[in-house]
Protein backbone atom coordinates (compact mmCIF):
# COMPACT_ATOMS: atom_id res chain seq x y z
CA UNK A 1 0.00 0.00 0.00
CA UNK A 2 1.29 3.72 -0.88
CA UNK A 3 0.71 6.69 0.97
CA UNK A 4 1.93 10.33 0.97
CA UNK A 5 4.13 11.39 3.91
CA UNK A 6 4.06 14.02 6.18
CA UNK A 7 5.89 13.77 9.09
CA UNK A 8 5.64 17.08 10.09
CA UNK A 9 8.54 19.82 12.31
CA UNK A 10 8.69 17.67 15.54
CA UNK A 11 9.48 14.39 13.51
CA UNK A 12 12.20 15.78 12.17
CA UNK A 13 13.78 16.08 15.21
CA UNK A 14 12.07 16.22 19.02
CA UNK A 15 10.35 13.15 17.61
CA UNK A 16 13.29 11.80 15.19
CA UNK A 17 12.63 8.11 16.95
CA UNK A 18 8.62 8.39 16.05
CA UNK A 19 9.73 8.79 12.91
CA UNK A 20 12.67 6.16 12.73
CA UNK A 21 10.07 3.55 14.23
CA UNK A 22 7.17 4.39 11.71
CA UNK A 23 9.81 3.78 8.81
CA UNK A 24 11.30 0.64 10.27
CA UNK A 25 7.74 -1.02 10.98
CA UNK A 26 6.15 0.06 7.66
CA UNK A 27 8.13 -2.12 5.41
CA UNK A 28 7.10 -5.57 6.87
CA UNK A 29 3.80 -4.52 6.81
CA UNK A 30 4.09 -3.54 3.32
CA UNK A 31 3.74 0.06 4.02
CA UNK A 32 5.02 2.35 1.09
CA UNK A 33 5.64 6.22 2.04
CA UNK A 34 6.57 8.90 -0.22
CA UNK A 35 7.47 12.05 1.62
CA UNK A 36 5.77 14.97 0.05
CA UNK A 37 8.71 16.98 -1.33
CA UNK A 38 9.06 20.70 0.45
CA UNK A 39 6.31 20.50 2.70
CA UNK A 40 5.98 23.06 5.26
CA UNK A 41 5.08 23.47 9.24
CA UNK A 42 0.95 23.32 9.39
CA UNK A 43 1.00 25.93 12.09
CA UNK A 44 0.09 24.13 14.74
CA UNK A 45 -2.62 25.66 16.57
CA UNK A 46 -0.85 29.09 16.68
CA UNK A 47 -1.55 30.37 13.01
CA UNK A 48 -5.01 30.15 13.49
CA UNK A 49 -5.19 32.42 16.40
CA UNK A 50 -3.06 35.58 14.27
CA UNK A 51 -4.38 35.04 10.43
CA UNK A 52 -6.97 32.81 9.30
CA UNK A 53 -6.46 32.62 5.64
CA UNK A 54 -2.71 32.70 5.58
CA UNK A 55 -3.69 29.73 8.54
CA UNK A 56 -5.47 27.81 5.85
CA UNK A 57 -3.19 28.57 3.04
CA UNK A 58 -0.22 27.41 5.30
CA UNK A 59 -1.82 24.05 5.64
CA UNK A 60 -3.56 23.71 2.31
CA UNK A 61 0.09 24.64 0.56
CA UNK A 62 1.03 20.87 1.52
CA UNK A 63 -2.48 19.55 0.33
CA UNK A 64 -2.04 21.04 -3.09
CA UNK A 65 1.82 19.63 -3.27
CA UNK A 66 -0.07 16.08 -2.27
CA UNK A 67 -2.81 16.61 -4.88
CA UNK A 68 0.40 17.05 -7.68
CA UNK A 69 2.89 15.07 -6.26
CA UNK A 70 0.55 11.60 -5.46
CA UNK A 71 -0.06 9.10 -8.32
CA UNK A 72 -2.30 6.44 -6.96
CA UNK A 73 -4.57 6.70 -3.73
CA UNK A 74 -4.12 10.47 -2.95
CA UNK A 75 -3.90 9.89 0.52
CA UNK A 76 -1.28 11.30 2.58
CA UNK A 77 -0.34 9.73 6.28
CA UNK A 78 0.24 11.65 9.16
CA UNK A 79 1.72 10.54 12.58
CA UNK A 80 1.54 13.92 14.34
CA UNK A 81 -2.14 14.46 15.32
CA UNK A 82 -2.03 17.95 14.81
CA UNK A 83 -0.76 17.96 11.87
CA UNK A 84 -3.47 15.39 10.99
CA UNK A 85 -6.58 17.44 12.47
CA UNK A 86 -4.75 20.56 10.76
CA UNK A 87 -5.11 19.01 7.09
CA UNK A 88 -8.62 17.09 7.79
CA UNK A 89 -9.88 20.16 8.92
CA UNK A 90 -8.89 22.49 6.20
CA UNK A 91 -10.33 19.95 3.85
CA UNK A 92 -13.23 19.64 5.10
CA UNK A 93 -14.09 23.97 5.20
CA UNK A 94 -12.48 24.27 1.89
CA UNK A 95 -15.32 21.77 0.92
CA UNK A 96 -17.75 23.61 3.04
CA UNK A 97 -17.01 26.94 2.93
CA UNK A 98 -16.87 28.14 -0.97
CA UNK A 99 -15.41 31.56 -0.51
CA UNK A 100 -12.85 29.92 2.13
CA UNK A 101 -11.58 27.69 -0.84
CA UNK A 102 -11.95 30.46 -3.41
CA UNK A 103 -9.75 33.00 -1.39
CA UNK A 104 -6.99 30.15 -0.11
CA UNK A 105 -6.69 29.33 -4.07
CA UNK A 106 -6.34 32.82 -4.57
CA UNK A 107 -3.65 32.56 -2.54
CA UNK A 108 -1.86 29.25 -3.51
CA UNK A 109 -2.13 30.88 -7.30
CA UNK A 110 0.48 33.22 -6.09
CA UNK A 111 2.56 30.42 -5.57
CA UNK A 112 1.49 28.24 -8.59
CA UNK A 113 -0.24 25.60 -6.68
CA UNK A 114 -3.87 25.36 -6.81
CA UNK A 115 -6.35 22.59 -4.46
CA UNK A 116 -9.54 21.02 -5.10
CA UNK A 117 -11.23 20.36 -1.96
CA UNK A 118 -11.50 16.92 -0.77
CA UNK A 119 -8.85 15.34 -3.66
CA UNK A 120 -7.12 14.61 -0.89
CA UNK A 121 -7.45 12.57 2.00
CA UNK A 122 -5.40 13.02 5.38
CA UNK A 123 -5.11 10.08 7.22
CA UNK A 124 -3.51 9.40 10.75
CA UNK A 125 -0.99 6.90 11.11
CA UNK A 126 -3.34 4.73 13.41
CA UNK A 127 -5.85 5.05 11.32
CA UNK A 128 -4.36 3.31 8.89
CA UNK A 129 -2.55 0.70 11.20
CA UNK A 130 -6.11 0.09 12.58
CA UNK A 131 -7.89 0.00 9.47
CA UNK A 132 -6.22 -0.46 6.40
CA UNK A 133 -3.47 -2.67 7.72
CA UNK A 134 -5.17 -4.84 10.88
CA UNK A 135 -4.63 -5.72 14.05
CA UNK A 136 -4.58 -9.73 11.97
CA UNK A 137 -1.84 -8.47 9.89
CA UNK A 138 -0.05 -6.92 12.66
CA UNK A 139 0.02 -9.60 15.09
CA UNK A 140 1.25 -12.25 12.47
CA UNK A 141 4.67 -9.88 11.89
CA UNK A 142 5.13 -10.56 15.99
CA UNK A 143 8.38 -12.34 16.67
CA UNK A 144 8.72 -11.14 20.04
CA UNK A 145 5.33 -10.57 21.75
CA UNK A 146 6.01 -8.02 24.94
CA UNK A 147 4.32 -10.14 27.04
CA UNK A 148 3.90 -9.18 30.58
CA UNK A 149 4.66 -5.67 30.11
CA UNK A 150 1.70 -3.37 31.42
CA UNK A 151 0.58 -0.82 28.70
CA UNK A 152 -1.48 2.33 28.69
CA UNK A 153 -2.81 4.12 25.69
CA UNK A 154 -3.24 7.09 25.75
CA UNK A 155 -4.64 8.86 22.17
CA UNK A 156 -4.72 12.30 23.79
CA UNK A 157 -7.48 14.72 21.89
CA UNK A 158 -6.75 15.91 18.29
CA UNK A 159 -6.73 11.81 16.72
CA UNK A 160 -10.64 11.29 17.37
CA UNK A 161 -12.06 15.03 17.78
CA UNK A 162 -13.64 16.76 16.42
CA UNK A 163 -13.31 14.06 13.47
CA UNK A 164 -13.71 16.04 10.38
CA UNK A 165 -13.48 13.53 7.83
CA UNK A 166 -13.25 10.04 9.53
CA UNK A 167 -14.85 9.14 12.41
CA UNK A 168 -12.74 5.82 12.90
CA UNK A 169 -12.95 5.37 16.46
CA UNK A 170 -15.07 7.01 19.49
CA UNK A 171 -14.11 10.17 20.40
CA UNK A 172 -14.97 9.35 24.41
CA UNK A 173 -13.37 5.98 25.27
CA UNK A 174 -11.15 5.11 21.60
CA UNK A 175 -9.85 1.20 21.62
CA UNK A 176 -7.72 1.23 18.56
CA UNK A 177 -4.61 1.60 20.09
CA UNK A 178 -5.85 -0.95 22.80
CA UNK A 179 -6.37 -3.38 19.83
CA UNK A 180 -2.70 -3.10 18.41
CA UNK A 181 -0.93 -3.72 22.00
CA UNK A 182 -2.67 -6.81 22.68
CA UNK A 183 -2.21 -7.76 18.95
CA UNK A 184 1.42 -7.35 20.48
CA UNK A 185 0.94 -9.65 23.02
CA UNK A 186 0.85 -6.47 25.85
CA UNK A 187 -1.39 -6.68 28.92
CA UNK A 188 -3.36 -2.99 28.49
CA UNK A 189 -4.51 -1.63 31.52
CA UNK A 190 -7.43 0.75 31.75
CA UNK A 191 -6.63 4.12 30.89
CA UNK A 192 -9.99 5.94 31.69
CA UNK A 193 -8.07 9.46 30.85
CA UNK A 194 -6.65 8.33 27.49
CA UNK A 195 -8.41 10.44 25.54
CA UNK A 196 -7.88 13.56 28.22
CA UNK A 197 -5.62 16.77 26.98
CA UNK A 198 -1.72 16.78 27.88
CA UNK A 199 -2.37 20.56 27.49
CA UNK A 200 -0.70 21.21 24.46
CA UNK A 201 0.91 24.68 24.36
CA UNK A 202 0.03 25.43 27.83
CA UNK A 203 3.25 24.75 29.36
CA UNK A 204 4.61 28.09 27.67
CA UNK A 205 1.32 29.97 28.65
CA UNK A 206 0.90 28.78 32.48
CA UNK A 207 3.07 25.80 34.05
CA UNK A 208 0.65 25.53 37.14
CA UNK A 209 -2.58 24.63 34.44
CA UNK A 210 -0.31 22.20 32.27
CA UNK A 211 1.24 20.23 35.10
CA UNK A 212 -2.11 19.85 36.71
CA UNK A 213 -3.11 18.29 33.20
CA UNK A 214 0.11 16.21 32.53
CA UNK A 215 -0.04 15.14 36.70
CA UNK A 216 -3.41 13.73 36.42
CA UNK A 217 -2.55 11.80 33.19
CA UNK A 218 0.28 10.67 35.11
CA UNK A 219 -1.52 10.04 38.38
CA UNK A 220 -4.18 7.63 36.46
CA UNK A 221 -1.66 5.59 34.80
CA UNK A 222 0.34 4.52 37.89
CA UNK A 223 -3.17 4.15 39.65
CA UNK A 224 -3.72 1.20 37.07
CA UNK A 225 -0.05 0.20 37.52
CA UNK A 226 1.56 1.16 33.80
CA UNK A 227 4.95 0.05 33.22
CA UNK A 228 4.69 2.60 30.22
CA UNK A 229 2.77 4.70 28.38
CA UNK A 230 2.07 4.43 24.95
CA UNK A 231 1.42 7.18 22.39
CA UNK A 232 0.92 8.49 19.17
CA UNK A 233 1.55 12.12 19.04
CA UNK A 234 4.38 14.20 19.41
CA UNK A 235 3.12 16.83 21.44
CA UNK A 236 1.37 14.13 24.33
CA UNK A 237 5.06 12.20 24.35
CA UNK A 238 6.67 15.71 24.59
CA UNK A 239 4.65 16.50 27.75
CA UNK A 240 4.35 13.56 29.57
CA UNK A 241 7.91 12.95 29.19
CA UNK A 242 9.76 16.25 29.06
CA UNK A 243 7.57 17.62 31.67
CA UNK A 244 7.40 14.61 33.90
CA UNK A 245 10.37 16.12 36.36
CA UNK A 246 9.03 19.31 36.43
CA UNK A 247 5.59 17.74 37.48
CA UNK A 248 7.44 16.11 39.75
CA UNK A 249 9.16 18.64 41.23
CA UNK A 250 5.87 21.12 41.40
CA UNK A 251 3.83 18.71 42.99
CA UNK A 252 6.52 16.51 44.62
CA UNK A 253 5.59 13.69 43.30
CA UNK A 254 7.96 10.33 42.37
CA UNK A 255 6.12 9.37 39.14
CA UNK A 256 8.33 7.70 36.71
CA UNK A 257 6.54 6.24 33.60
CA UNK A 258 8.56 5.94 30.47
CA UNK A 259 6.61 7.78 27.28
CA UNK A 260 6.98 5.38 24.11
CA UNK A 261 5.21 5.72 20.34
CA UNK A 262 2.96 2.87 19.39
CA UNK A 263 5.21 2.36 16.52
CA UNK A 264 8.47 1.68 18.69
CA UNK A 265 6.20 -0.77 20.61
CA UNK A 266 5.54 -2.47 17.68
CA UNK A 267 9.09 -2.51 16.42
CA UNK A 268 10.13 -4.00 19.18
CA UNK A 269 7.60 -7.14 18.42
CA UNK A 270 8.63 -7.01 15.12
CA UNK A 271 12.18 -8.03 16.72
CA UNK A 272 13.91 -4.63 15.59
CA UNK A 273 16.58 -3.68 17.84
CA UNK A 274 15.99 -0.73 20.62
CA UNK A 275 18.25 1.71 18.62
CA UNK A 276 16.62 0.81 15.23
CA UNK A 277 13.45 2.87 16.73
CA UNK A 278 15.04 5.83 18.37
CA UNK A 279 14.50 3.83 21.94
CA UNK A 280 16.77 6.15 24.48
CA UNK A 281 15.64 9.45 23.03
CA UNK A 282 13.23 9.52 26.18
CA UNK A 283 13.79 11.69 29.23
CA UNK A 284 12.36 9.60 31.59
CA UNK A 285 14.27 6.03 31.57
CA UNK A 286 12.60 2.94 30.00
CA UNK A 287 14.90 0.84 30.22
CA UNK A 288 13.77 -0.65 33.61
CA UNK A 289 10.37 -1.19 32.04
CA UNK A 290 11.69 -2.78 28.93
CA UNK A 291 13.77 -5.69 30.76
CA UNK A 292 10.62 -7.13 31.93
CA UNK A 293 10.52 -7.83 28.15
CA UNK A 294 14.07 -8.53 27.84
CA UNK A 295 14.99 -5.66 25.74
CA UNK A 296 18.23 -3.73 25.78
CA UNK A 297 18.53 -0.35 25.57
CA UNK A 298 21.72 1.51 23.86
CA UNK A 299 22.79 4.93 25.43
CA UNK A 300 21.71 7.34 23.37
CA UNK A 301 24.16 9.31 21.09
CA UNK A 302 24.29 13.35 22.44
CA UNK A 303 24.11 15.94 20.00
CA UNK A 304 27.31 16.25 18.05
CA UNK A 305 28.32 20.24 17.71
CA UNK A 306 28.41 20.85 13.73
CA UNK A 307 31.34 23.17 12.46
CA UNK A 308 28.62 26.11 10.53
CA UNK A 309 29.16 26.37 6.87
CA UNK A 310 28.93 28.53 4.44
CA UNK A 311 25.34 28.29 3.78
CA UNK A 312 24.15 27.71 7.92
CA UNK A 313 21.53 29.89 9.09
CA UNK A 314 22.47 33.21 11.02
CA UNK A 315 20.46 32.71 14.65
CA UNK A 316 16.79 34.18 13.76
CA UNK A 317 16.25 37.83 14.78
CA UNK A 318 13.15 38.55 17.47
CA UNK A 319 9.93 38.62 15.80
CA UNK A 320 9.10 42.44 15.22
CA UNK A 321 6.98 44.04 18.12
CA UNK A 322 3.50 44.35 16.69
CA UNK B 1 -20.45 38.45 5.50
CA UNK B 2 -23.76 39.34 6.53
CA UNK B 3 -25.89 40.25 3.20
CA UNK B 4 -26.03 44.66 3.10
CA UNK B 5 -29.52 45.75 3.72
CA UNK B 6 -31.28 48.88 3.38
CA UNK B 7 -31.17 49.99 6.77
CA UNK B 8 -27.32 50.48 7.49
CA UNK B 9 -26.69 48.56 11.00
CA UNK B 10 -23.37 48.42 12.71
CA UNK B 11 -21.84 45.00 12.68
CA UNK B 12 -22.46 43.73 16.51
CA UNK B 13 -19.80 41.82 18.21
CA UNK B 14 -21.92 38.76 17.58
CA UNK B 15 -22.40 39.17 13.73
CA UNK B 16 -18.84 39.66 13.30
CA UNK B 17 -17.47 36.73 15.13
CA UNK B 18 -19.90 34.45 12.97
CA UNK B 19 -18.44 35.89 9.98
CA UNK B 20 -15.30 35.43 10.87
CA UNK B 21 -15.46 31.77 11.65
CA UNK B 22 -14.92 29.22 8.98
CA UNK B 23 -18.05 26.81 8.02
CA UNK B 24 -21.20 27.48 10.11
CA UNK B 25 -20.09 28.07 13.64
CA UNK B 26 -23.88 28.11 14.89
CA UNK B 27 -23.15 29.74 17.98
CA UNK B 28 -26.91 30.90 17.86
CA UNK B 29 -27.63 27.67 18.62
CA UNK B 30 -26.25 27.75 22.00
CA UNK B 31 -28.59 27.00 24.51
CA UNK B 32 -26.47 28.01 27.86
CA UNK B 33 -26.11 23.96 29.32
CA UNK B 34 -22.59 24.34 30.12
CA UNK B 35 -21.83 21.28 28.77
CA UNK B 36 -18.46 23.06 27.14
CA UNK B 37 -17.16 24.17 30.63
CA UNK B 38 -18.08 21.14 32.37
CA UNK B 39 -16.20 19.53 29.78
CA UNK B 40 -13.01 21.82 29.99
CA UNK B 41 -9.89 20.69 30.89
CA UNK B 42 -8.42 24.45 31.98
CA UNK B 43 -12.42 25.33 32.60
CA UNK B 44 -11.47 25.80 36.38
CA UNK B 45 -8.82 28.61 35.40
CA UNK B 46 -11.02 30.42 32.77
CA UNK B 47 -12.13 34.10 33.83
CA UNK B 48 -16.12 32.74 31.99
CA UNK B 49 -16.94 29.23 30.92
CA UNK B 50 -17.60 29.14 27.22
CA UNK B 51 -21.18 28.98 27.78
CA UNK B 52 -20.75 32.49 29.67
CA UNK B 53 -18.82 34.33 26.93
CA UNK B 54 -21.30 32.63 24.47
CA UNK B 55 -23.83 34.85 26.27
CA UNK B 56 -22.06 37.94 26.83
CA UNK B 57 -21.27 37.72 22.93
CA UNK B 58 -25.08 37.46 22.31
CA UNK B 59 -25.25 40.44 25.34
CA UNK B 60 -22.61 43.12 23.14
CA UNK B 61 -20.43 42.73 25.96
CA UNK B 62 -17.65 43.33 23.51
CA UNK B 63 -14.59 44.55 25.98
CA UNK B 64 -15.55 41.82 28.53
CA UNK B 65 -15.69 39.22 25.88
CA UNK B 66 -12.03 40.11 23.66
CA UNK B 67 -10.24 41.10 27.28
CA UNK B 68 -11.04 37.89 28.81
CA UNK B 69 -9.00 35.21 29.41
CA UNK B 70 -10.95 32.08 28.32
CA UNK B 71 -9.87 31.89 24.54
CA UNK B 72 -6.02 31.71 25.96
CA UNK B 73 -6.52 28.81 28.24
CA UNK B 74 -8.42 27.17 25.70
CA UNK B 75 -5.79 23.99 24.51
CA UNK B 76 -7.80 22.89 21.38
CA UNK B 77 -8.75 19.36 22.60
CA UNK B 78 -12.43 19.57 21.06
CA UNK B 79 -14.38 17.99 24.28
CA UNK B 80 -16.73 21.04 24.08
CA UNK B 81 -17.44 20.75 20.45
CA UNK B 82 -17.54 16.95 20.33
CA UNK B 83 -19.92 16.96 23.56
CA UNK B 84 -22.52 20.18 22.32
CA UNK B 85 -26.12 19.09 22.05
CA UNK B 86 -26.46 21.59 20.03
CA UNK B 87 -23.01 21.04 17.45
CA UNK B 88 -21.59 24.84 18.21
CA UNK B 89 -18.65 24.89 16.83
CA UNK B 90 -16.94 26.40 20.29
CA UNK B 91 -12.89 25.69 19.59
CA UNK B 92 -13.22 27.15 16.25
CA UNK B 93 -15.31 30.20 17.77
CA UNK B 94 -12.75 30.62 20.38
CA UNK B 95 -9.94 30.69 17.18
CA UNK B 96 -12.00 33.35 16.14
CA UNK B 97 -11.98 35.31 19.74
CA UNK B 98 -8.46 35.17 19.89
CA UNK B 99 -7.88 37.08 16.18
CA UNK B 100 -10.22 39.69 17.43
CA UNK B 101 -8.77 40.11 21.03
CA UNK B 102 -5.09 40.24 19.04
CA UNK B 103 -6.35 42.68 16.35
CA UNK B 104 -8.21 45.11 18.87
CA UNK B 105 -5.45 44.70 21.44
CA UNK B 106 -7.29 43.25 24.08
CA UNK B 107 -4.98 40.15 24.64
CA UNK B 108 -3.09 42.82 26.44
CA UNK B 109 -5.67 43.47 29.65
CA UNK B 110 -6.40 39.71 29.84
CA UNK B 111 -4.18 37.33 32.42
CA UNK B 112 -2.95 35.99 29.31
CA UNK B 113 -1.38 38.55 28.07
CA UNK B 114 1.71 36.47 26.80
CA UNK B 115 -0.26 33.97 25.12
CA UNK B 116 -0.41 36.27 21.63
CA UNK B 117 3.59 36.49 21.70
CA UNK B 118 3.85 32.64 22.11
CA UNK B 119 1.92 32.55 19.04
CA UNK B 120 3.63 35.18 17.16
CA UNK B 121 7.39 33.93 18.16
CA UNK B 122 6.36 30.48 16.33
CA UNK B 123 5.02 31.66 13.97
CA UNK B 124 8.01 33.95 12.72
CA UNK B 125 10.13 31.28 12.40
CA UNK B 126 7.27 29.39 9.96
CA UNK B 127 7.22 32.85 8.11
CA UNK B 128 10.84 32.57 7.49
CA UNK B 129 11.89 29.21 7.02
CA UNK B 130 8.53 26.93 6.25
CA UNK B 131 8.87 25.05 9.30
CA UNK B 132 9.52 25.77 13.19
CA UNK B 133 11.98 25.58 15.39
CA UNK B 134 12.06 24.72 18.72
CA UNK B 135 14.75 26.08 19.98
CA UNK B 136 14.56 29.81 18.74
CA UNK B 137 11.01 29.79 20.16
CA UNK B 138 12.00 28.68 23.58
CA UNK B 139 14.97 30.74 24.00
CA UNK B 140 13.50 33.80 22.67
CA UNK B 141 10.37 33.87 24.37
CA UNK B 142 11.49 32.85 27.90
CA UNK B 143 14.36 35.51 27.63
CA UNK B 144 11.66 38.41 26.43
CA UNK B 145 8.17 36.95 28.62
CA UNK B 146 9.76 34.95 31.22
CA UNK B 147 13.71 35.58 32.12
CA UNK B 148 13.05 34.65 35.58
CA UNK B 149 11.71 31.20 34.30
CA UNK B 150 14.89 30.46 32.02
CA UNK B 151 16.54 28.43 34.88
CA UNK B 152 13.32 26.71 35.60
CA UNK B 153 13.57 25.24 31.82
CA UNK B 154 16.63 24.49 31.64
CA UNK B 155 16.90 20.70 33.44
CA UNK B 156 14.46 20.33 30.17
CA UNK B 157 16.00 21.56 27.50
CA UNK B 158 19.51 20.40 28.29
CA UNK B 159 17.73 16.95 28.83
CA UNK B 160 16.39 17.41 25.13
CA UNK B 161 19.72 18.73 23.70
CA UNK B 162 21.54 15.90 25.46
CA UNK B 163 19.34 12.89 23.65
CA UNK B 164 20.04 15.12 20.36
CA UNK B 165 16.01 16.30 20.19
CA UNK B 166 16.72 19.97 20.05
CA UNK B 167 17.98 21.30 16.49
CA UNK B 168 21.10 24.30 16.79
CA UNK B 169 19.66 26.02 13.66
CA UNK B 170 16.50 26.22 11.62
CA UNK B 171 15.52 24.26 8.93
CA UNK B 172 14.66 25.85 5.31
CA UNK B 173 12.67 24.79 3.04
CA UNK B 174 13.38 25.13 -0.67
CA UNK B 175 9.96 27.05 -1.79
CA UNK B 176 10.70 29.84 0.64
CA UNK B 177 10.18 32.25 -2.51
CA UNK B 178 6.64 30.29 -3.34
CA UNK B 179 5.57 29.66 0.30
CA UNK B 180 5.94 33.69 1.54
CA UNK B 181 4.47 34.74 -1.83
CA UNK B 182 0.70 32.63 -0.81
CA UNK B 183 0.93 34.26 2.77
CA UNK B 184 1.57 37.62 1.70
CA UNK B 185 -1.74 36.91 -0.68
CA UNK B 186 -3.57 35.32 2.10
CA UNK B 187 -3.12 38.22 4.63
CA UNK B 188 -3.87 40.40 1.88
CA UNK B 189 -7.12 38.52 1.19
CA UNK B 190 -8.11 38.62 4.80
CA UNK B 191 -7.60 42.39 5.35
CA UNK B 192 -10.52 42.43 2.68
CA UNK B 193 -12.85 40.07 4.68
Amino acid sequence: MKYGYYPGCSLEKNAASYNMSTLAVAKPLGIEFQELEDWNCCGATEYMTLNRMAAYALITRNLALAEKQLTDGKQVAAPCSMCFLNMAKADHYLSEDATLAKNVNLALAAGDLHYTPGSVRARHLLEIMIEDIGVEAIASKVTKPLSGLKVAPYYGCLITRPGYLSKFDDYEYPTSLDKIMKGLGATVVDYPMKAHCCGGHMTQISQAVALELIRQLLQNAAEYEADIIVTLCPMCQLNLDAYQGDVNRFFKTKYHIPVLYFTQMMGLAFGFSAGELGIGKELVDARQALAKIGVQVPEAEPTKKKKPSKEELPMPRMPEES
Amino acid sequence: MAEATTQARAPTIFDRVVAATPGTPRLEMCIQCGTCGGSCPSGADMDHTPRALFAMIKAGMETQVLSSNTPWYCVSCYYCTVRCPQEVHVTDLMYTLKRFSIQEKYYQDSSSADAPPFSQTFIHYVENYGRSFELGLATWYHLKYHPLDMPKIMPMATGLLRKGRIDITPKKIKGMDNLKAILAKAKELEGEI
